[in-house]
C-alpha cells in the first residue's frame, strides 16, 4: 500500500511556490479559488490512490 | 597623471579589488569620498566564500577571531517555533558557513591586510576624502575631478572601477540606468548593546506575536555585545514618527522581554529604516569603466546576498584586469567579469526577489499560501523547504560558460567545471591555502608538471596520498583526477591524467585565448 509522502519531495521548492503564486496572478479572490478547486482535483486524479487522497485530507486539516 | 586603475569606493568591494590587485603587482588607486571606516550599520552577514576569498588575500583570520560564528537559524510564527536549521557545513574547511560582522571592522581588517602588503611593495594607495565630482569618458581612458580638502585635482585613468555603492555617482554622471522592482515594504533596524544570553542563533518570526513587531522579525547577534533587531512595518508608515526612540523602545521591548521574561538592560546603538529594490544594472562594463558591489546590482537584505556578492565581482575581476594590464591577456576577457558577474547578480535577485515575495505576500490569496505553508511546516517536514526567510549566500558558480573547459572525469557535480573549489583538509592546514592567487594545476593521487602557456605559468600541487574528505570531494568513483584552477578557485577542467598539451590548451580557454 502506497503512502503519503510527508517528507521532502519536491525539487525546487521556491521554483514551484513562484509559479503557485505567479499562476494567481490578476485573478480574483473567487476566481483563485476555484483555480485552486481544479488544481487539487486535477492533482487528485493524478495520485489515483484512494487510501493516499484520504490521509492527505487528514494531513491538511 | 595616469593611473592603470583607479577605483572609486573604499567599502569591502573597493578595498578587496585594491588588496587582490596590489598583490599581484597591478597599481591601484583608491578613491574614497570617507577618511578610515565607514559608519552605521551596513552589512553583517559574511559567507564561507568571502571568508575563503579574504583567507586567499590574508585577511580573514582577524575576521573571523572577531566575527560571531553562527551555523543555527529558528524559524517561528506566532508564538510557536516552526523548526530550526543547521547551516554546519561538513568538517575539513577552514571557514565557518557565516560570521556576524560589522561591516566597518571588516573593511578594517581590509585596510589592514591593505598595509601590510604595501609594507612588502604591493603599489596600493588609499586617498580618503577624495570625491570625485565629474567624469569625462574618451574610450581608451577617463579623466576624473576629485574634490579633497585642499582643493580640486584632476587626474585620468586607464580603468575606471566604480565600486561606489548603491547611489553610485559615477552611474549619474554617465546617465546609466539602474532598473528593477521596489518592493513596498519598510524595516526598521534596531542595533541593540546589551548582556543578554541569548543564543547564537539567527532568530525569525513570521506574523510576531510582540506588540507592533510589524509583519515580521528578526534577532541576531553581531560582535561586541550588538544585537540586530530588524522590524517589517509595510508600506504606508509615517517614518519620522516610526523613527521615534520612544516608539522604537516600546517595539524592542516587547520583543525582548517576550524572550527573556523581563525588558533586559539595552541601549539603542543605531536606528534606520529602509525600504529596498532588486535590480541591476544592464550591462556591468562600459568600455573602461567597470561597475562591481552595489553601484551594478542591488538586492534585499535577506540571503546576505549584497556584500557577500559584491566580494565575488571584486574576485572574478583582480585577475582579469592584472592580466590584461600586464599585456598576457586580450581587454575582451573583461567583457567576461560581466558577463559572469551578471548572472551572479540574477540569481541573487531571484532568490532575494522569491524571499521577499514570501515574507511579504502581496495578494489575499498568496498570503493564505503563505500562511498555509508555515502551518504545514508546523506539522509536517515536507513543508519547510517552502519556508522563505531568505536563502542565504551560496558561492555562485559558472557551470557552462565560455572560458570553462571539459570533465573527462565525470567526479563529484560539486567540483565540476565552473564550480569553486570545495576547501578539504590538507595536512596540518588545508586545501584552499595551498592554491595561492595564480592558475593552479591540481594532481590528487597523480603527478602533474608546473605549465607555462601564453605567457603565464600554472604551478603544479601534487596530493599523492588525497585523504578520505578530498577523496569524496575531489574524485567521487574516480581513482585520481588533475584540475586546473583559475586565480579566483574557479575550476576551468578536470581530466583523468596529466596531459600537458589539455592543460595548456585549457588555460587559453580560461583566458579568452581558445
Amino acid at each position: 500500500m502506497n503512502m503519503l509522502i510527508l517528507t521532502p519531495n519536491l525539487p525546487d521548492p521556491d521554483g514551484f511556490y513562484n509559479e503557485l503564486i505567479q499562476a494567481h496572478e490578476g485573478l480574483t479572490k473567487e476566481q483563485s479559488d476555484a483555480f485552486n478547486a481544479r488544481l487539487i482535483l486535477t492533482l487528485a486524479n493524478h495520485i489515483g490512490d484512494r487510501t493516499v487522497l484520504t490521509t492527505a485530507l487528514e494531513a491538511a486539516k | 597623471m595616469r593611473h592603470p586603475v583607479v577605483i572609486v569606493g573604499g567599502g569591502p568591494i573597493g578595498l578587496s579589488l585594491a588588496l587582490d590587485l596590489g598583490l599581484k603587482g597591478t597599481p591601484a588607486l583608491v578613491l574614497d569620498d570617507h577618511d578610515g571606516a565607514g559608519l552605521g550599520s551596513k552589512a553583517i552577514c559574511f559567507a564561507k566564500r568571502t571568508l575563503d576569498i579574504a583567507n586567499r588575500l590574508g585577511a580573514s583570520q582577524a575576521m573571523v577571531d572577531k566575527g560571531i560564528v553562527w551555523n543555527v537559524g529558528k524559524v517561528f510564527h506566532d508564538d510557536h517555533k516552526i523548526f530550526d536549521f543547521n547551516l554546519q557545513p561538513e568538517a575539513g574547511h577552514r571557514n565557518p558557513a557565516f560570521i556576524n560582522l560589522q561591516q566597518p571592522y571588516f573593511e578594517k581588517y581590509l585596510v589592514d591586510a591593505i598595509n601590510t602588503a604595501k609594507a612588502n611593495g604591493a603599489p596600493i594607495e588609499i586617498r580618503g576624502r577624495n570625491c570625485v565630482t565629474a567624469l569625462e569618458n574618451h574610450g581608451s581612458y577617463s579623466t576624473l575631478t576629485v574634490e579633497t580638502p585642499d582643493g580640486p585635482y584632476q587626474l585620468e585613468a586607464d580603468y575606471l572601477i566604480a565600486c561606489d555603492g548603491a547611489r553610485s555617482p559615477l552611474r549619474d554622471m554617465m546617465g546609466l540606468s539602474f532598473d528593477g522592482r521596489v518592493f513596498e515594504d519598510n524595516f526598521l533596524i534596531a542595533d541593540v548593546h546589551m548582556k543578554a544570553d541569548f543564543p547564537t542563533e539567527r532568530w525569525f518570526w513570521f506574523e510576531p506575536p510582540f506588540k507592533n513587531s510589524g509583519q515580521s522579525a528578526l534577532l541576531h547577534k553581531q560582535p561586541d555585545d550588538i544585537w540586530r533587531i530588524d522590524f517589517q512595518l509595510g508600506w504606508d508608515i509615517d517614518r519620522e514618527k516610526e523613527l521615534d526612540p520612544d516608539r522604537i523602545r516600546a517595539r524592542v521591548d516587547a520583543m525582548l522581554s517576550s524572550q527573556a521574561g523581563h525588558v533586559p538592560e539595552y541601549e539603542l546603538e543605531w536606528t534606520s529604516i529602509y525600504t529596498f529594490q532588486c535590480r541591476r544594472m544592464q550591462k556591468f562594463r562600459h568600455g573602461n569603466v567597470i561597475f562591481a558591489g552595489d553601484s551594478a546590482h542591488q538586492v534585499s537584505p535577506f540571503g546576505a546576498r549584497g556584500a557577500n556578492s559584491g566580494v565575488q565581482d571584486a574576485d572574478n575581476l583582480a585577475w582579469k584586469l592584472d592580466l590584461v594590464l600586464k599585456g598576457l591577456a586580450d581587454d575582451s576577457l573583461l567583457d567576461t567579469y560581466a558577463t559572469e558577474r551578471e548572472h551572479g547578480a540574477d540569481e541573487n535577485i531571484l532568490n532575494s526577489s522569491r524571499a521577499t515575495d514570501f515574507m511579504t505576500p502581496k495578494s489575499e490569496v498568496s498570503k493564505i499560501f503563505r500562511n498555509a505553508v508555515l502551518e504545514l511546516a508546523n506539522k509536517h517536514e515536507f513543508a519547510r523547504p517552502l519556508v522563505n526567510s531568505g536563502r542565504l549566500s551560496v558561492p555562485c558558480n559558472y557551470v557552462g560558460f565560455a572560458l570553462f573547459g571539459e570533465d573527462t572525469v565525470g567526479g563529484p557535480e560539486t567540483t565540476r567545471p565552473g564550480m569553486t573549489c570545495p576547501d578539504a583538509p590538507l595536512g596540518d592546514a588545508f586545501l584552499l591555502d595551498q592554491l595561492g592567487g595564480g592558475f593552479t594545476v591540481l594532481a590528487i593521487g597523480t603527478d602533474a608538471q608546473d605549465i607555462s602557456a601564453h605567457g603565464i605559468d600554472a604551478k603544479a600541487i601534487t596530493i599523492a596520498a588525497p585523504c578520505h574528505t578530498i577523496k569524496v570531494r575531489y574524485l567521487g568513483d574516480a581513482e585520481q583526477a588533475v584540475y586546473l584552477i583559475r586565480p579566483d578557485q574557479h575550476i576551468v577542467a578536470r581530466w583523468a591524467n596529466f596531459d600537458e598539451t589539455a592543460v595548456k590548451a585549457a588555460l587559453g580557454t580560461a583566458i579568452g585565448k581558445a
